[in-house]
């Protein structure tokens, strides 16, 4: 029963993946080919500045998107939580729906929004607040912008999960004994909802790593992460050796986080089980 | 919580929502906008609605879009529903490497896998059409739909089997007259959900796709690079709709809550996404 | 499990009462199918069925969660065993409709289960059941969802329903006064075996071992040393008291004597007593329990004091004699 999907795996997935490990070792033919001259060159491109500011960018802004999700998250997942069960449903309905839109869609929709002539600047304008358009489209922002709208409901459903799991008479305890709101919460309902915060930001770190076409589409070609990075290798540069050095550095970030996650949670859960 | 607290959380949700539901609210408004330019309102057409259906190649895209998907559902739902079984009613040596297996397409970066997957095609020497993209959507698809149906399969209750067969019923007939009817929601739930997924891949669509097999997310995403275009404002706003319509549809299956919680012996919660 | 040799009576209302983890229940999914001993046979009416799947065998079982089927009305959940056996549609007409009339539940045959509460899905699992015509009946612990009211209420009707239809209960339940008052006869199960089979009376008056002694109602576990030993009859030193009982050789010189609660009184002046301080009292509406310490052993000694008696008037601290009836002790090991 299970050999069709096993093979088929086998076949389309893995193979494919060695594929590119082999392959991000190989080097750029003369056209574009690939040819079987072997070396850590890609690699070591990586060292180059240009590069390092590449990835470092990259990390950058996932790790502000997350950061941004995250304090946009918590307080709206600690909303949904507090409602009656009956409009919860409904709520939790509300926020998943976007969510099953099309990506490419919605940012589509930003794009209209932020132009230069977009409804944004159209608007701030005929109120008097700005005299010339602002350039808020094809720049970095734009992009986080993009990225967090897209994956804010990966933050909030984990969010969410933990936070409806927390026995907020715990909160009561901490006010009994003196606590103030900050501290109740940073000592008391921040730990125990740790994992719904761990497991909303990987879900929204890496991710971010990847979604190259928004950032390309809000971002402009100025904008250069490890998603574009790799996507230019396999288009106009016909680099793919480097591409595929790209893309195991990439798939490596990935596996690492998801990696930390899981010992993370299976400590986590016996110590609050304890 | 004090009062105002109260009122600044509500206030800050208020304002999540909206900004989760502005982009949409704002492309499907424009699609009817007499205006070409997606700025003022002019008036309420169709015009571009008329346009989008006599435009060939969008004609063409949604076509391909449609077979792609259709394949790809049928295939990967077949696949991953006897993964499903298999995986929660045996228990065999390698099973747990099976699981990772499975979850690879799931956690890898679309970007990873669709350059792989061109790689791959480029060393067996296939040339990219629609039969590519057919088996690359494939790949991704059946590991969501295994992960639906066992998560119906595990919150199904074991003794309603074992009562079938208390009963007379050999295994045959108590797959088909009580597992199969119990678990049909959610494979069904799992199609459209494979569905969905391949109408609106872009990603991977984009390295496996063939000169002449566009589809149209494809096809938006290379409109859109050139600016903002009233009928892919209506094609997008489209899009937008049918996908909402078949997600809603695979959450709020023909059987009722009640049903569902006593098929799984009392575990029903708001926010499963089952 | 641990070896379990068991002959059950056509007719009869067994019961297999244990403590969670006993093998109760695992006994009887072997029964039903869904287990397959690693040795050993079942038989039904002489028949070997061990190696027989579940839907081959005469039997049938009351789930303990009901496992009514969601997505079916209760008609076709009770028609559902018939149907398998493709009996005419008339035929299973008929049966259903009576068989719901007889739990009570005519007129809810077009609703599903979830529209049921407890108790009545409880009887549609029973009927399902029934309906089948099973030479056995087997059911696992039917009752421990239902409240105490519903639960007394339901032991009335099903050994009511039991001596009606002559069908072979065999039934696994925890709760020792459900099966005292329900059952012909009782297996008293402890870590995979049978500890002892008989009848209500039996298992409460003669325990044969330590464990049934003291999980079946309340019992003292009193020390004894086995003084002499003669064919018919054994002499025993119980905290100073010695008596003489029938009962069989132990091989051992050091034994427990059981002694129930309510088969200690206050000892005359004439007859040889145990000496002790009481150290609390507990009403019970009906009865006094007394909780006397006796130098030299742990435990207080339990006595339950009819009202009335001199027994049921005592205050803590105060000084008693306390003796039995060599008749009511039992030797356990």
């Amino acid at each position: 029963m299970l050999a069709p999907i096993t093979l088929w795996l086998l076949a389309f997935q893995v193979v494919p993946l060695l594929l590119i490990l082999v392959a991000s070792f190989a080097s750029r033919g003369r056209y574009g080919g690939i040819v079987y001259k072997f070396g850590v060159h890609n690699y070591v491109r990586f060292l180059d500045p240009l590069y390092l500011d590449i990835l470092v960018d990259s990390v950058g802004v996932a790790a502000l998107t997350t950061a941004i999700c995250l304090l946009i998250g918590y307080p709206f997942a600690y909303f949904l939580a507090q409602q009656p069960l009956s409009r919860r449903h409904v709520l939790l309905l509300l926020v998943v729906i976007p969510f099953w839109t099309n990506l490419l869609t919605r940012t589509y929709a930003w794009m209209i929004i932020l132009r230069g002539n977009g409804l944004l600047n159209t608007w701030l304008m005929g109120l008097g607040i700005i005299s010339e358009p602002i350039e808020i489209l094809y720049t970095m922002g734009a992009s986080v912008l993009g990225l967090v709208y897209v994956l804010l409901p990966f933050m909030v459903l984990p969010l969410y999960a933990s936070i409806e799991k927390f026995d907020h008479r715990m909160l009561r305890a901490a006010y009994d004994l003196g606590a103030t709101p900050w501290q109740a919460f940073r000592k008391v309902m921040l730990p125990l909802t740790m994992p719904g915060v761990i497991a909303g930001s990987i879900f929204v770190f890496i991710p971010s790593l990847a979604l190259f076409f928004i950032i390309d589409l809000l971002g402009g070609a100025r904008t250069i992460l490890i998603g574009n990075l790799i996507h230019r290798q396999f288009t106009q540069a016909r680099d793919w050796p480097f591409g595929a050095a790209a893309s195991v550095i990439l798939t490596v970030m990935s596996l690492v986080l998801i990696f930390l996650y899981v010992r993370f949670f299976n400590h986590e859960t016996e110590r609050v089980d304890a | 919580m004090g009062r105002w607290g109260k009122r600044l959380l509500g206030l800050h949700a208020w304002l999540v929502f909206a900004f989760l539901y502005l982009p949409i609210v704002v492309l499907v408004a424009f699609s009817f906008n007499a205006s070409r330019l997606n700025v003022v309102w002019e008036g309420f057409t169709l015009q571009w609605y008329g346009e989008m259906v006599r435009d060939a190649a969008i004609v063409r895209a949604a076509r391909n879009s449609l077979i792609v998907a259709t394949v790809s559902t049928i295939v990967s739902t077949l696949l991953g529903t006897l993964t499903a079984f298999a995986l929660a009613r045996h228990r065999f040596r390698w099973k747990r490497w099976l699981e990772g297996l499975l979850y690879i397409p799931i956690i890898l970066p679309e970007i990873v896998m669709g350059i792989s997957l061109l790689a791959f095609f480029a060393l067996v020497g296939m040339r990219l059409s629609l039969t590519t993209m057919i088996i690359a959507h494939i790949t991704f698809c059946a590991a969501f739909v295994s992960v639906v149906v066992r998560a119906r399969l595990h919150g199904l209750d074991r003794t309603l089997e074992r009562a079938a067969m208390d009963l007379g019923a050999n295994e045959w007939r108590t797959f088909w007259k009580v597992t199969f009817p119990l678990v049909s929601p959610g494979i069904i739930a799992g199609a459209l959900i494979a569905f969905t997924l391949s109408l609106d891949d872009v990603i991977i669509s984009f390295f496996t796709a063939g000169p002449g097999s566009t589809t149209l997310p494809l096809y938006v995403l290379s409109m859109v690079r050139l600016g903002v275009n009233p009928k892919v404002n209506a094609l997008s706003a489209t899009m937008l709709v049918v996908t909402f319509l078949l997600m809603t549809i695979a959450y709020l299956l023909p059987m009722g809550r009640r049903m569902r919680r006593a098929a799984t012996g009392g575990q029903d919660q708001p926010g499963q996404i089952i | 499990m641990d070896g379990i040799d068991l002959t059950v009576h056509e007719g009869e209302f067994l019961t297999l009462l244990g403590p969670s983890g006993c093998g109760k229940t695992t006994t009887l999914m072997m029964m039903a199918g869904f287990e397959t001993p690693t040795e050993g046979r079942i038989l039904i009416d002489g028949q070997d069925v061990t190696h027989k799947p579940a839907f081959q065998r005469p039997l049938n079982t009351v789930f303990q969660n009901y496992a009514l089927f969601p997505h079916m009305t209760i008609f076709d959940n009770v028609a559902f065993g018939l149907r398998m056996r493709r009996l005419p549609e008339a035929e299973v007409r008929r049966r259903v409709y009576e068989h719901l009339e007889m739990v009570q539940l005519r007129g809810f045959e077009r609703r599903y289960p979830w529209q049921l509460s407890g108790g009545q899905q409880q009887r549609v699992a029973l009927a399902r059941a029934i309906v089948n015509s099973p030479r056995v009946l087997l059911l696992d612990e039917p009752l421990g969802a239902l409240d105490l009211k519903l639960r007394r209420e339901m032991q009335g009707e099903l050994k009511k329903l039991q001596r009606h239809l002559g069908i072979t209960f065999i039934y696994v339940t925890h709760d020792q006064d459900e099966a005292l008052s329900m059952s012909d006869r009782i297996a008293v199960m402890n870590r995979g075996r049978i500890e002892q089979l008989g009848t209500a009376a039996e298992i409460y008056e003669r325990p044969r071992s330590r464990f049934v002694a003291e999980f079946i109602g309340e019992t003292n576990l009193l020390p004894a040393r086995i003084v002499e030993q003669r064919d018919r009859s054994t002499l025993v030193d119980i905290l100073g008291i010695i008596g003489r009982l029938t009962t069989h050789r132990y091989p051992q010189s050091e034994v427990y004597a059981s002694i129930r609660p309510e088969r200690i009184r206050l000892a005359s002046s004439d007859e040889p007593g145990v000496e002790g301080r009481v150290w609390d009292t507990v009403y019970a509406g009906p009865v006094v329990q007394v909780l006397v310490h006796i130098p030299g052993t742990d435990e207080p000694l339990q006595v339950i004091a009819p009202p009335g008696t001199h027994l049921a008037r005592v205050y803590p601290g105060e000084a008693v004699r306390l003796t039995w009836d060599s008749e009511d002790v039992v030797l356990v090991a």
